[in-house]
Order: C-alpha cells, then structure tokens, then sequence
C-alpha cells in the first residue's frame, strides 16, 4: 500500500512463485532421501488408515469443481489484467481527476476484505432488486439471476486493483530515454504507447503476474460462500453430506498444491520463452 | 536463539493453557451463528434472543449446568462437536439416521413441519414435478437439503445451497429463487417480515419422508456421554411438566411447538 | 421495505441498540485484537523460520521450506478451515501426550493461532529476504569483532535488515487485518461475521456491508499513516542501493 514498497516482495512471500520450484537434481541429497521416505510413509498412513470412501463417488463433481475453479481463475486474471492496463497508465499519466479516481479506486479495493466485496456484490445488489422491479424485465436478469458473474466482477475488480498497482510502477518504470527516443523518431503519441510503452511496461510487470495469479487462485474459494460450485465448495459438500472433516480438507489443500504446481510449472515455461536481455 | 524460540514456545503454549484452565468448568452450548428467527437472531446490543435461547435457559437451570452460549457456523457445528469447540447442541437440529452414526440426540424438544415457500403470485406445488425446472434453495447440511436433493432433484430442480437460511431468504426475495424449503416456524417467521410480506407466501408442506425430516429437534451431544444425555432428557420432561417450556412457547407461537 | 429509500435508514448504525453501530465496532475491535495477536506470533514463527532457514541444519531447512510452500500454495481459507478444526484438536493431541491434558480453546486463541501460523509463513519468507539483502561484509566484520552468533543477530543483522523488511511487514499487517474477515466462515464474531448478522436481521445489506468496508478502509489508512511513519524513523540514515 505504501509506495515505497515494492509489490512483488509482498506477493513473493505470500505466493508460490518459479523460483521456488526445486531441480530434480535437489532431491538426491541423503537427508532428503530419508524426509521423502518419512513423507511417503506418513502420505501411505494417510490413505492407509483415514477413511476415503466416500472419494469414487464424489469425483466427477470434484472434476467438475476444478475446471469451475480453473474457469474462474483464467477469466478473472485475464478481465482483471486488461482492466490493470489502463488503471496503472490513467495514474501515471493522466489528467487529475482520472488518476485521483484510479488511486482512490485502488486504494478502496486493497484496503478491503475481498470477503466483505463478494457479499456486497451478491447480496447488496440483490437487495435491491425486490425493489427496483425494471430489473427483472430487463435482459440482464438471467445473468444478475445467477451468482457467477458476481464471483467473476468482484474477483475481477480485486485483482485489477492489485495488479493494477504494478502496472502503475511498471508504466512509471520504462526507461524515459526509451520513450523520448521513440518519439525522436517520430512516433505520434498512440504508436509510441503501443510500440514501446506498453510492451516495456508488461515486460517489466510479467515476474510479479506469476504470483499475482497465484495469489488470485487462492482467493478463487471465496466464490463458494454465494452459492458458486467450485472444487472448494464440492468439498464442503463432501463435509456436510459425511461428517468426515480432515479427509477432504487434505485432499482440497492438495488439490490446490497440485494446481499452484502445474501453474507456477506452466508461467515458468512460458517466462522461459520470452527473450530477456541479462542483467 | 533456540532457547529463546523455546521459552517463547513453552510460555506461548503455557499461555494457551491457562486460558483453557479459566474456562474449562461451563458446559458450552453451540449454535448456528446466524439470524435464525424466531428460534436464534442476534439483537443490536450482540445478545442472542429467541425461543430456543430461553428453551437452553430453561433447560440449563433444570439440568444445573453452567452454560455458555457459543455462536459457531452452522456448516462446521457437528466437526465442532466432536472436537470439543463446543458440547452441545441446541441449535434446530433434527434428529436424523445420518447424523446419529456420528453424534448422539438427547429426546426431540420440538417438531414441526417442512414446507415450502415461493414468489406471491406464481403457481408452486410443493412436489417433484410442481418444481421441476424450478430453482429451490435450501440450508446446507439441513434435512432440507437431503430431502430438496432426495426428491426434488432427481425430477429436475436445481437445487442451491446456502450457508445460512437468511441467505436464502434474501435469495427468493431477489428473485434468484423460486422456492425455499425449510422448517415452516422459519419461513413463517420470514413470510411475517416487511420483506417476507412483499415477494412470498407459502406454497404447501412437502410430502412427509420419516427417514430424511426425522422424529423432530433433540439437543445433540458427543457419542458416549450417557450421563450428560440423562440429565438433558430429564430436564426436558421436567420443564414440559412443570409449565415452563408452555410458558415461554407461548411468548412466541399459539400452538403446539412440541408436536405429538 | 414498502418505501423505496429506506435501504439507507441510517438510525440502523446508531452506536445504541437498536442502532447496531455498537456491535459493527465490537467486531471491529475483535478483529483487530486477532488481526495484533496473529501478526505477533506470526512475527515470532517468522523469525524462527527466517533463522532456520538461513542458518539452520539441512533438515531444519527443509522442514522450514515445506511450511513456506504449503501456506504459499494453498488458499488461506482452506489452511484457515484445516487449522481450526485439526490444529487445535492436534494441539490438545499433542498438550494431552505431555500430560497437560485437555485444553479448552477459545474461539480467539483459535483465531490467532490460525491467523499465525499463515502469517508466520509469509514473515518467514519476506526476512529471509530482508536478512539476505544485508551486505555480507557487515555481518563478517561482526563476526571478525568475535561476537557470538546471538550478538551478531541482536546487533548487526536483525537491526540492519529492518529497512529491508519494513515495507514487507506493513504490507503483510494490512493483509493480517483483512485475513481476519475469513475467520467469518468457522463463526468467529469478528466485523465481517457481526456485519452479516446485522444485515441479515434487519434486511439492510447494502448499508451495514458499506459501513464495514468503510471501516476496513479505516482501519487500513491508519495503519497506512502509521506506517509512513515507523518506515521514516527506521530509514534513518539509510542508503538506497539501486
């Protein structure tokens, strides 16, 4: 929040990132030998002696659960990326009232449980629309009728605030001899935002987009508290219909490990494949 | 360091420890942490209020034990009671076949039927082809729930889970919903609100499944505390005999709460 | 409801009932009591998780990089639902092996201990990091001073790293207040909890959720305003190296 604060140190320690994914060369050290054994061990105990009957029955839901969660996951860091976009550049450099609006924007949404904007969302919009009746006639309603696209605005707008922040030191960021050599050049003011600017700006803001988006699946769960089914909330159904409550929250934090996994595996393969100057 | 982070651990664990040893004396009586009128809601000054406070009142004073109400979510009340957040339920839970292979019940103190609820104005039978296509919500882990999903599901309902049954209140008031199905005390409750009075009315009770809607409401306890369910029963008969538990009812409904 | 505005029926925020002013505050002041208490042991894991993992043993070091990676990789709520339910029934395991026997936990200690150890994971990270910026040189000449390793600690490194770490700290304080709304779904009464109680019985969502996020926004200018202050004094005399 302060600005001195770089934003990926924070999102580094809260998130998952590339760089802590260990080489497969890392695990052949005697003592770590002996720790997977015991894990292993501990890992058999686990499926050995709690109770996982119940898991046949629930998985195709579970399935479903997890492309609910990885939908929502993907269309909010995308809608929450391109909304970043001009949230970060309006505070760089944009007339006053744009940018005041843009701060206070920012500020209000990160300065907020992302809990308590769901349920405004969800069920302050919906208290109103008993009495504002035009609503339901309106063709909106069988969208404002379900509970997803609260989920996907208010996760949207959450991540747009957070990254947008980074966006802001990225565009701050761009070296300004780049910027005054392409308009030496003789860029108008739209090719040289779209040549140089932007790509520099996204270039800069990609590391921190891995812990962004980590950190935006871990928020994912939230949706479930209004009635969206995602892998979270099929869990707590698992709970509820078995009384069983260790077993599927271990299976839930594993799934979540397993997809943090895969993402931070696929955001490194991908960072791998954009050019980088060294350092 | 080490010493350091060990002395810091000890005392924190000792810390803990004597918070536990203040309090470990009172029985603590859990329920769900939500406005549940008229049985539980939470008035402006934070106390709890409703039929079912005064029936653990009375109850308590009957049975002599020193109660501690303990406001948990709803979703988590029978995990709660098994690891010992809380001891006992009074909490509007029916006695079920699936919940007594966890927990134990002491005998029902009320019972009353299911129904169902749904926009003024819309025709609604409260039946698996009168809400076929229909969205029904419901209380998560409730016999509401079993039985919209036993019944109503199967026939071609989409049946929605809410945390709290004011969430699904609110649902059909926004029109999300077509239906809600809950205890008819409940949604009578709702339908007697300024909100309940403009969009709903009440479509019907569903049809009567003993193995899903249960005997009725017991307190419910840890499996094996034979003593503490003694007591409980005891203390029930005692203050339906004595008057108290008419007393109070009458303060709140005009007919018989406790069923047959 | 009948009348179309009387959503903003402000005598419901009132400070006495039946005006629920008094019990949005009471939640507040319970939230921050668990958002101070997580953070502190949340700064005492982390300084014990920072130092085992810079100097610690190999296994030690590991032990430490799996805490880190399991709070980093899986959503708060989950590790907040697993920690409520099976942390405190293993902690009782545990206090019941040594002879302590049963404790009874209370909803806050509970709160705090959740919130502590994802908080203690996050410090842990955001030290290390801070302990690693310091410049090698400064800790060697303490050493060359033939200081022991504890006094090294307390008067180079922990000290000369603060800087580094100030930003990450605050940042991870605003996240520790917001955290605590989570702690609405086990039914802890804090703000978010106490506010959907609120709005539920009187049927004024919109406004009670407006008066919490207000006071989350409260909360988090204060801290901010705090914070610039506490960052100014620890900067003293330091140089940016970039």
């Amino acid at each position: 929040m302060t600005d001195t604060t770089p934003p990926d140190v924070t999102t580094h320690a809260m998130a998952f990132t590339p760089e802590d994914l260990p080489t497969l060369r890392s695990f052949f050290k005697p003592h770590r030998i002996v720790l997977l054994l015991i894990a292993a061990a501990l890992i058999f105990c686990i499926v050995w002696f709690m109770r996982w009957d119940w898991l046949p029955q629930y998985l195709p839901r579970l399935g479903h659960g997890i492309l609910i969660t990885l939908a929502m996951l993907f269309s909010t860091a995308i809608l929450g990326f391109l909304l970043a976009v001009p949230l970060g550049l309006v505070q760089v450099t944009g007339p006053w009232p744009l940018k005041a609006l843009a701060k206070g924007f920012c500020t209000v949404i990160r300065g907020t449980p992302l809990l308590l904007q769901l349920w405004l969302l969800y069920y302050g919009l919906g208290s109103l629309f008993p009495q504002f009746p035009a609503i339901r006639q309106s063709f909106l309603w069988p969208y404002l009728r379900e509970s997803w696209p609260y989920g996907v605005a208010a996760l949207t707008i959450s991540f747009a605030a957070y990254e947008g922040e980074v966006m802001r030191g990225a565009f701050a960021g761009v070296p300004a001899g780049e910027i005054e050599a392409a308009r030496a050049y003789g860029m108008n003011r739209w090719t040289l935002f779209r040549r140089i600017w932007l790509p520099r700006a996204i270039h800069r803001a990609l590391p921190t987009l891995t812990g962004e988006t980590v950190l935006q699946l871990k928020s994912t769960p939230l949706v479930a508290t209004i009635t969206v089914i995602d892998v979270y909330s099929v869990i707590s159904k698992v709970r509820q219909d078995t009384f069983i409550t260790y077993e599927p929250l271990l299976l839930l934090a594993m799934i979540y490990m397993c997809l943090t996994g895969i993402l931070v595996i696929t955001f490194r393969y991908l960072e791998n494949r954009i050019p980088t100057r060294g350092a | 360091m080490k010493k350091t982070l060990k002395t810091i651990a000890l005392s924190l664990a000792l810390g803990i420890a004597a918070v536990g040893a203040a309090s470990a004396e009172p029985v603590k009586v859990g329920f769900a942490a939500e406005p549940y009128p008229p049985f539980t809601s939470p008035d402006a000054s934070g106390n709890w209020e409703g039929w079912e406070v005064e029936f653990q009142k009375a109850i308590c004073a009957e049975a002599k034990l020193d109660c501690v109400i303990t406001p948990v979510a709803w979703d988590g009340i029978i995990p709660a009671l098994t690891s010992k957040k809380i001891d006992m339920i009074i909490g509007s839970m029916t006695i079920t076949e699936d919940r007594l292979k966890t927990i134990d019940f002491s005998d029902k103190y009320y019972n009353t039927p299911t129904g169902v609820i749904g926009a003024k104005g819309v025709e609604l039978k409260p039946t698996p082809e009168g809400l076929a296509g229909k969205a029904i919500g419901v209380q998560v882990s409730t016999v509401h729930q079993v039985y919209a999903t036993k019944h109503f599901a199967p026939a071609g309902a989409e049946v929605k889970e809410y945390q709290t049954q004011d969430e699904a209140n609110q649902d059909l008031a926004a029109g999300r919903l077509d239906a809600v199905q809950a205890d008819t005390i409940a949604l009578d409750a709702f339908l007697q609100s300024d909100q309940g009075k403009e969009c709903c009315d009440y479509k019907g009770d569903v049809a009567q499944d003993v193995a899903v809607l249960g005997p009725g409401v017991g307190i419910g306890i840890r499996k094996g505390e034979d003593e503490l369910k003694g007591k409980l029963n005891a203390a029930i008969k005692a203050i339906r005999a004595n008057g108290t538990y008419d007393t109070f009812s009458k303060k709140y409904f005009d007919f018989n709460i406790y069923g047959e | 409801m009948a009348d179309p505005v009387s959503f903003i029926n402000w005598s419901l925020l009132a400070l006495e009932p039946p005006g629920w002013g008094g019990v949005l505050l009471r939640g507040l002041l319970n939230s921050i009591e668990i958002a101070i208490g997580g953070y502190t042991f949340g700064l005492v894991l982390g300084i014990g998780g920072a130092c085992g993992k810079l100097y610690g043993g190999p296994i030690t070091r590991d032990l430490m990089e799996c805490y880190t990676t399991i709070v980093r990789a899986v959503p708060e709520l989950v590790l907040i639902l697993l920690l409520y339910y099976a942390g405190t029934d293993a902690l009782n395991y545990v206090l019941a092996l040594v002879g302590i026997g049963q404790v009874d936990i209370s909803g806050l200690v509970a709160g705090i201990f959740v919130i502590g150890v994802v908080q203690g994971a996050y410090t842990t990270e955001v030290l290390r990091g801070a302990i690693k910026a310091v410049p090698a040189g400064q800790i060697e000449a303490a050493r060359a001073y033939g200081m022991s390793p504890y006094k090294v600690m307390t008067r180079v490194t922990l000290p000369a790293m603060l800087p580094y770490a100030i930003p990450g700290l605050s940042n991870l304080w605003l996240i520790a207040t917001k955290d605590t709304a989570l702690l609405a779904v086990v039914g802890f009464s804090e703000l978010t909890l106490v506010t959907r109680q609120a709005a539920g019985t009187t049927k004024a969502y919109l406004l009670f959720y407006c008066a919490a996020g207000v006071l989350y926004l409260a909360l988090t200018l204060v801290s901010d305003f705090l914070i610039r202050i506490i960052e100014r004094r620890a900067r003293r005399g330091f140089v940016e190296q970039s």
